[in-house]
């Protein structure tokens, strides 16, 4: 069963139905024992990372997904679902889940932000994520932070926009993107697919 | 690089689709679900539902629409049109609208911009304005009109760029600059309106109002220089495809996202 975390602030919905078109059984659930419980677990997200760091303390949340990850189980984080991994953030100066050692910083100076649109992500190594999928293959992004890990060997890939960024992070039974594959037609829905295969879900 | 986003607008009343010439003679041009999939199989990279519908009920039926339109189609949905509250907002983004773009009610109560952004973030309140030239002016100004649907609309006194400035200190994350002027002529963007609102304000502008021909998109994105560009009629006839529109760019250099659906 994927659990896909509800926390009052993501868009939930495009996700689910993504995971809907594609077979993919799932519930959408706030409660610890459901994460703990799941096969796999998203984490999606759209805002501001203190804003879900909150909801996520608020829920006492935090615990379970970092128990979660440790467990080195298949977890797939979206957009904030990213951001929030890291060890603190730029905005509003608040401290995230520290799975992944490093910082959320804001997008250079110079270009227009929020960075909305479609943008390409080079694919700097081979993953079972990009399983069928084209390097430098446009996503739909919607952001004015970027994910900046200390360690660039789980960046596996990048977007530039004003500067290159980490759009795609990988570390163990853990992906996580900047862009929404909800939102990214065809190649994000096989991004999903792909995900769920290497979480050994299977299509109902 | 980041592409320049195509985004066909589609306006909806009674749950079916219709394009107004100068915001007036509403012809029906189709099933807005079915509409919004052909467009995105197309390439379209992001979608726009205009409710123009007045009464409540009709506003339901909207909900039904974007609800099954977003678990067919996975691409962006904007919905714009008589939102008044941050409920009315809550109620598009849980059926699955990515964005809601308000106009009229941002002008008569500019808090909702700030609400709306702090309940869902600035990426999610777009703010739609319609301007207008100002008869006479020299250096040349445009005045924001509210209530457009109805009757021509109303003038508010205020100046678009200023209000552009204003609704993105409150918190709009994305602005769409509307010609009056040029709206249903398909004879072009008003691309001075555009370029003095796009190097007046730090987030990305979409462009509509006026396109007719696949130059005119690429003017609203050089010379004009919007991030994204609106359009209706060139599509809804077929005078233009999606595709076409994007080779047209493509060849004069314009980032597009040319993979299409399969």
């Amino acid at each position: 069963m994927i659990t896909v975390i509800d926390y009052g602030a993501g868009n939930l919905r495009s996700v689910t139905n993504a995971l809907t078109l594609l077979g993919y059984r799932h519930r959408v659930s706030r409660r610890a024992a459901d994460v703990l419980g799941a096969d796999t677990v998203i984490l999606p997200g759209v805002g501001a990372a203190g804003d879900t760091m909150k909801s996520l303390e608020k829920l006492k949340l935090i615990g379970p997904v970092k128990e979660w990850i440790a467990s080195g189980k298949p977890f797939l984080g979206i957009c904030i679902g990213l951001q929030v991994l890291l060890t603190d953030t730029e905005e509003g100066g608040c401290d995230c889940l520290d799975v992944v050692h490093g910082r959320v910083r804001k997008l250079a100076a110079g270009v227009k932000i929020p960075h909305i649109g479609w943008n390409q992500v080079k694919q700097l190594a081979p993953h079972p994520v990009f399983t069928g999928i084209p390097d430098n293959t446009n996503f739909y992004f919607v952001h004015s932070y970027y994910a900046a890990p200390d360690n660039n060997t789980t960046v596996i890939g990048t977007t530039d926009y004003g500067i290159s960024f980490c759009s795609v992070l990988a570390q163990d039974n853990l992906v996580a993107t900047q862009f929404h594959p909800e939102k990214s037609g065809e190649w994000g829905l096989r991004f999903y697919d792909n995900f769920m295969i290497m979480a050994g879900e299977t299509r109902q | 690089m980041l592409t320049k986003r195509i985004v066909p607008c589609l306006d909806v009343k009674g749950g079916r689709v219709v394009k107004g010439i100068k915001f007036r003679d509403h012809r029906d041009a189709g099933d807005p679900v079915e509409l919004a999939a052909f467009y995105n199989k197309e390439g379209a990279d992001e979608l726009v539902f205009y409710d123009i519908t007045a009464s409540s009920d009709e506003r339901a039926i909207m909900l039904d629409v974007v609800e099954r339109t977003a678990s067919r189609v996975f691409i962006p949905l904007t919905v714009g049109g008589g939102l008044r509250s941050v409920e009315d907002m809550h109620r598009l983004l849980q059926v699955g609208a990515d964005k809601v773009s308000i106009n009229t009610a941002a002008v008569l109560n500019p808090r909702l911009i700030t609400e709306g952004a702090r309940r869902f973030g600035s990426q999610c309140i777009v703010l739609g304005m319609d301007a207008k030239r100002v008869p006479g002016s020299n250096p040349v100004r445009w005045e924001v009109f509210t209530h457009t649907g109805a009757d021509g609309g109303r003038g508010t006194g205020l100046d678009a760029i200023e209000w552009a400035r204003r609704a993105v200190e409150l918190g709009a994350g994305e602005i769409v600059v509307n010609s009056i002027d040029a709206d249903g002529t398909r004879a072009g963007y008003d691309l001075e309106l555009l370029r003095s609102i796009s190097e007046s304000v730090p987030v990305p502008v979409v462009a509509s109002g006026g396109a007719g021909t696949p130059e005119d998109l690429f003017q609203a994105v050089i010379t004009g220089k919007a991030d994204a560009v609106l359009a209706a009629s060139i599509f809804h006839y077929g005078n233009y495809s999606i595709g076409e529109v994007k080779e047209y760019l493509a060849g004069k250099g314009v980032p597009v996202r040319r993979e299409a659906a399969k």
